[in-house]
């Protein structure tokens, strides 16, 4: 008994120590990190050389209200969040169909994959002036440019998926009775939701990175046009803002995507990378 | 009790197994002859490589041979039919349906739904003993309780021939026997023909009625040495004079096999 309570004492010694950083709640951590951010972001702010990027966290918020007043904030949020969300969603519906016709047959894979490599490692910058000679200038070479670099990477994503997938798993459907369609239906489409939500937040992900690419196509508003915009006049502060607001958006993308895992992919083995 | 009525069930009739592999072909099997009787418990032992999987997946339809013909039943096996359950070495269980789920797979495919479904696989899980994990997901399951999912998966099936490949292999001693006395009661109550590929001797002796020696590769059958032990057997049958006579022998067959692999 004695020996027991020995043991127990020093092991919640131990623990206490060792578990310091485990005592902080997660919302504690955000907070600190949050704050040390501030910190940094305020002492880049002082410094003279890194000063005119990074006008103080005032300045910044101020700029709010300076792009609300020119009645361009709520409508670069939203032609942005449109040009994403369209190009993202054509990119995932096209992606679909090409990484499972790629997994099934493959003459069409050793056609078509090379060339989603080759032209995956091509920055989307690069190309836009090709889409706006044929599509123009407005919305439609926005979408185009996102469609093509979401595509690119959730098709090659997708694909790998399909192709992983344990073969044992089909061949244990096949002895129970499963036709081709069953297979698809019932072992490749369930196996391979872990890979599309993969390749939804790297679409996702990808589809913001190429925003800035996608809006230098002559568009009238968007939070990629605006930064530009504004890089013509030095007006740092609602820059910053810009490129804050693209973090947050990213960040939300992130969120529903984990959401989404949550509630689809449950019963996966936990893989922490 | 179950045992050979004279009918055979499946037909293994010269058959060869040659892959293509990168360092060149491999000659898995190299002229097997296997007559299997209706309700007959075979069991296979050999050495690693020998083509024992390599030999149930093509009388299981997932593998061609490169010559020669399986028949099942007097029809030549083409392809995979649900007459013949497999429980894979690896589980192979779906990891997104629950214990229920993936007993109850086969079942739908085989149009049995609802109710029905339901029941049958309550049967089978409660035969392996899940029946408090049945709506767990494989992930939450150890090893050994995955496998005994693979088994009641392949039970609920209802096929007439069990084709199975180290099933117990992964398990702790005590489910072990446990699973294997299961296996016998079923064996015995549903009238199935049981093909059973072990790498432990004494599993091999105390569950068939045959056992297979498999020789190192290519793969060929050594010898078949009949087992007439009485059923029901268990535990103390482990212990019986002629139970160890016939392990000591095979033992040594096999143990020459394997001194073949390594040189
Ligand atoms: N798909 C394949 N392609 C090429 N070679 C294969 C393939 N499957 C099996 N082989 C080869 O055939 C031989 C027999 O393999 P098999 O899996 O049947 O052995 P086994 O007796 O089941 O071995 P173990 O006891 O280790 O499970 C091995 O040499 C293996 O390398
Ligand atoms: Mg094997």
């Amino acid at each position: 008994m004695e020996a027991h309570t020995l043991v127990d004492g020093t092991a919640k010694k131990k623990k206490v120590k060792r578990n310091l950083a485990e005592r902080i709640p997660n919302g504690g951590w955000l907070a600190i990190s949050l704050i040390a951010a501030l910190l940094f972001w305020t002492i880049l702010s002082l410094i003279p050389s890194t000063s005119r990027s990074f006008p103080n966290v005032f300045l910044v918020v101020e700029s709010i209200g300076t792009m609300m007043q020119r009645g361009v904030f709520w409508k670069d949020i939203g032609s942005s969040l449109i040009s994403v969300t369209s190009g993202f969603s054509i990119g995932f519906i096209l992606s679909l169909p090409v990484a499972i016709v790629m997994a099934w047959y493959k003459p069409i894979r050793f056609i078509i994959e090379p060339w989603i490599q080759f032209i995956r490692n091509i920055p989307p910058l690069a190309y836009v002036p090709l889409v706006v000679i044929s599509a123009g200038v407005g919305r439609t070479p926005q979408i185009i440019v996102i469609t093509i670099a979401t595509f690119l990477v959730m098709s090659i994503t997708i694909y790998q998926g399909i192709k992983n997938i344990d073969p044992t798993l089909i061949k244990a459907a096949r002895v129970l009775g499963a036709k081709d369609r069953d297979i698809f239906m019932r072992v490749i489409a369930p196996a391979s939701l872990p890979f599309i939500i993969t390749a939804i937040r790297l679409g996702t992900a990808v589809g913001l990175t190429s925003l800035i690419a996608a809006e230098s196509t002559g568009a009238q508003a968007g939070l990629g046009m605006r930064i530009r915009a504004l890089s013509n006049t030095f007006e740092s502060s609602p820059m910053l803002l810009y490129i804050i607001i693209i973090g947050i958006i990213g960040l939300i993308f992130e969120r529903l995507v984990k959401l989404l895992e949550r509630r689809l992919t449950g019963w996966q083995e936990k893989r922490d990378v | 009790m179950a045992g050979k009525t004279g009918r055979v069930k499946v037909k293994i009739n010269q058959v060869k197994k040659i892959f293509d592999s990168r360092n060149g072909e491999v000659v898995a099997l190299n002229g097997i002859d296997l007559d299997i009787h209706e309700n007959e418990f075979v069991t296979v032992v050999g050495p690693s490589g020998c083509g024992k999987s390599t030999l149930l997946n093509i009388i299981a339809g997932l593998e061609k041979p490169t010559s020669g013909t399986v028949s099942c039943d007097g029809k030549e096996i083409t392809g995979t039919g649900t007459e013949r359950g497999v429980v894979f070495q690896q589980y192979a269980l779906f990891p997104w349906l629950t214990v229920k789920g993936n007993v109850e797979f086969g079942l739908k495919l085989q149009g049995i739904k609802g109710k029905e479904a339901e029941e049958i696989a309550r049967k089978y899980i409660k035969l392996v003993d899940l029946q408090d994990f049945i709506n767990h997901y494989p992930k939450e399951l150890s090893g050994g309780m995955k496998q005994r999912v693979a088994i009641a998966r392949a039970y609920a099936a209802n096929p007439s021939v069990l084709l199975m490949d180290e099933p117990f292999g992964a398990l702790d001693a005590q489910t072990r026997t446990q699973l294997q006395e299961e296996l016998l009661h079923t064996w015995d109550s549903e009238q199935k023909t049981c093909f059973f590929i072990t790498h432990d001797v004494e599993e091999a002796i105390l569950l068939g009625q045959k056992v297979v020696i498999m020789s190192a590769r290519p793969g060929r059958i050594k010898e078949t040495v009949d087992i007439d032990i009485p059923y029901p057997r268990n535990q103390e049958t482990r212990m019986t004079q002629e139970f160890l006579e016939k392990k000591n022998y095979i033992w040594g067959q096999v143990y020459q096999e394997y001194l073949a692999v390594r040189k």
